[in-house]
């Protein structure tokens, strides 16, 4: 059932303040009526209301000075002002103070109508603005976090009771469990959720780039900084950011991101101006900190600022349960993503995926689906689609894109390097198999 | 003294043929048995010369201290042109949930709005009128129902799309209060 709109009249005259109750009262709207600024004022403190609509002459404080009071209680109403005298200058100040509009009285029937359905139309679709948002988090948490198993509904409790909260959160787990997923969810669950979640793989980067990454550069600063760049941190101002694999940063940077997070503040490379930033900070490590710190190779005092919260994600292995949901989910996804048929997994094959080790966790288990979907004839995932036997994901084949080169140049030798053939067996068309070859630079055994 | 009448007071001259069909219609609609009888006011007391209107709401006050209360709702006929200080005209108002309501079928000539005389359209348009601002003294707020007598209307145009008669929900509201009904 939709909102009744409440309305607040406020007027001096009498006689005016009853046309406009009577008239809005007729229309289903809640209205009341205040016969100064300053009561009208006082009736804020306790009450909300939709739209006020208040005449500009008024004895003691006028209708502009109201609506600037109004404006600093932060208040949300629409204010529409009206005056038995009209100037541009008042319209336009009015409107500069931030009134919705501006009428002049009398007003036609019809344009009273008009202006309070507008107001209303914009109070609905700042609510399903809201709503909208709301609904936009919630989703990417159910979608991407899948899971009905203790040790989830754990991990989503945890997210749950850390997201309103700034306190910075380190989260660990064994590499494929869905760390980033966790850091997502809290910021997509947080205050922070319409600003920037901005990550950082630390592993990946040498300390000087890191440096440069983190805290952005000036022109010139070094060989190659042609232009000025905006760091990590200030790009994650009111937002978040992501640090992943923080344990391998060097102690350098264990000292400099210390000072950044107790005071906030940090300067670019080659820069001498301190700026500001605003951000949350969540980390992510396979290793145990704790025993790092014990061993000296991580700072104890960044160690304690930064593990106010742990969330610690559980391995594949201890939540087989949720094995079929995420088969499930994976399936939906790529079938999907590639715009195929939805397709199911057999029971056998399902079973066998349920006592599996799993130590490349839920990454392994999603590359493993989206395998057999690319590479599976059948409608069904089958065992002979999965690669547990074979071990076809072995060490040195960890992209997709190096199985996708090994499985087509197997599928060439089979067929004696036949293209139409090959081409059939692997259900793409002739230019495309043409394309791979020449992408793999695949050659035909000697 | 009769609380079971509907009463429609003429302040000025309406044709008797006009009167029939309005008594008619009103007791089809509301159940209840209704009552023509004449008023006597001094308009000149509610003319604004300002606005060269007549002030409605001092209207509506003056018919409700005067003839309402030996009645169950009453309805002021008017051929005058009302005003409200808020608004340029009016075609009617009446107490929300109260005893008496005004009406004037001074605005629904066709030629005001530049077309032919109709007689037809003016006795149409005034008996919704006062349907409309009686469904106001039983309660009814407006309804968003195109066909229902009770949708707001401020133009002419608004008052011949609808209906003379109340929507299912907004006659199941008042159910309660019509003769005949548990």
């Amino acid at each position: 059932m939709a909102k009744k709109i409440s309305i607040l009249i406020v007027d001096d005259e009498e006689s005016v303040r009853d046309s406009l109750y009577n008239w809005f009262i007729e229309d289903g709207y809640r209205v009341e009526c205040a016969e100064n600024a300053n009561k009208a004022l006082s009736m804020l403190e306790s009450d909300n209301f939709d739209i006020i609509l208040a005449d500009i002459k008024m004895p003691g404080m006028d209708g502009l000075e109201m609506l600037r009071r109004i404006k600093l209680l932060k208040s949300e109403s629409i204010i529409i002002v009206m005056t038995a005298f009209a100037t541009v200058d008042t319209a336009v100040q009015a409107l500069k103070d931030g009134a919705f509009d501006y009428v002049t009285k009398p007003f036609d029937p019809d344009d009273l109508s008009h202006l309070i359905r507008n107001a209303s139309k914009q109070i609905s679709l700042a609510e399903e603005n809201e709503n909208l948002k709301k609904k936009v988090v919630s989703l990417e948490n159910v979608e991407d976090l899948v899971g009905k198993s203790e040790p989830m509904k754990l991990v989503l409790k945890d997210i749950e009771s850390v997201a309103q909260s700034s306190s910075s959160v380190v989260i660990t787990g064994e590499s494929g469990t869905g760390k980033e997923l966790v850091a997502k969810a809290i910021h997509s669950n947080s205050p922070r959720r319409f600003f920037p979640l901005v990550s950082v793989h630390c592993g990946a980067l040498t300390e000087s780039l890191l440096e440069s990454e983190l805290f952005g550069h000036e022109k010139g600063a070094f060989t190659g900084a042609m232009y000025n760049r905006k760091g990590r941190f200030e790009m994650a101002d009111n937002g978040t950011i992501f640090l992943d694999e923080i344990a391998t940063i060097s102690t350098k940077m264990q000292i400099d991101l210390l000072r950044v997070l107790e005071t906030r503040k940090f300067i670019r490379v080659g820069g001498n101006k301190e700026i500001s930033s605003d951000f949350r900070v969540i980390c992510a490590t396979n290793r145990d900190l704790k025993s790092m710190v014990e061993k000296g190779s991580f700072r104890e005092d960044l160690y304690y600022r930064l593990n106010v919260v742990n969330i610690f994600v559980p391995p594949l292995r201890e939540r087989i349960e949720d094995i079929p949901l995420l088969v499930e989910y994976f399936i939906k996804k790529y079938c999907t993503s590639m715009n195929r048929p939805l397709i199911s997994i057999d029971s056998s094959a399902l079973k066998r995926l349920e006592d599996f080790n799993f130590p490349g966790n839920v990454r392994e288990l999603e590359n493993m689906i989206e395998r057999a979907i690319v590479i599976g004839n059948g409608r069904k995932i089958s065992l002979k689609d999965l690669p547990l036997e074979k071990s076809v994901v072995s060490n040195s084949i960890e992209s997709l894109n190096d199985l996708e080169k090994t499985h087509i140049l197997q599928i060439l030798n089979k067929y004696n390097w036949n293209i139409s053939r090959s081409a059939k067996a692997l259900q793409v068309d002739r230019v495309t198999l043409y394309n791979k070859i020449a992408k793999y630079s695949l050659k035909p055994k000697a | 003294m009769d609380l079971q009448n509907i009463t429609l007071i003429s302040f000025g001259y309406f044709e008797e043929s006009f009167l029939r069909k309005t008594i008619e219609a009103v007791k089809n609609e509301f159940l209840f048995p209704v009552i023509i009888k004449e008023g006597h006011i001094d308009l000149s007391e509610f003319y604004d010369p300002v606005r060269r209107q007549y002030n409605g709401n001092k209207l509506l006050k003056e018919v409700d201290s005067l003839y309402a209360s030996d009645t169950y709702k009453t309805i002021g006929l008017f051929n005058v042109d009302l005003f409200i200080p808020i608004l340029t005209y009016i075609f009617g108002q009446a107490f929300l949930n109260g005893r008496t309501g005004i009406a004037s079928h001074y605005r629904f000539s066709n030629e005001r709005y530049g077309l032919t005389s109709d007689d037809k359209f003016i006795i149409d348009r005034f008996k919704k009128e006062i349907i409309h601002e009686l469904g106001h003294t039983f309660g009814l707020i407006h309804c968003h129902i195109s066909t229902c007598v009770m949708r707001s209307g401020t133009y002419v145009e608004d008052i011949d799309q609808k209906s003379e008669h109340l929507c299912f929900s907004c006659r199941n509201g008042i159910s309660s209060v019509l003769p005949g009904t548990v």
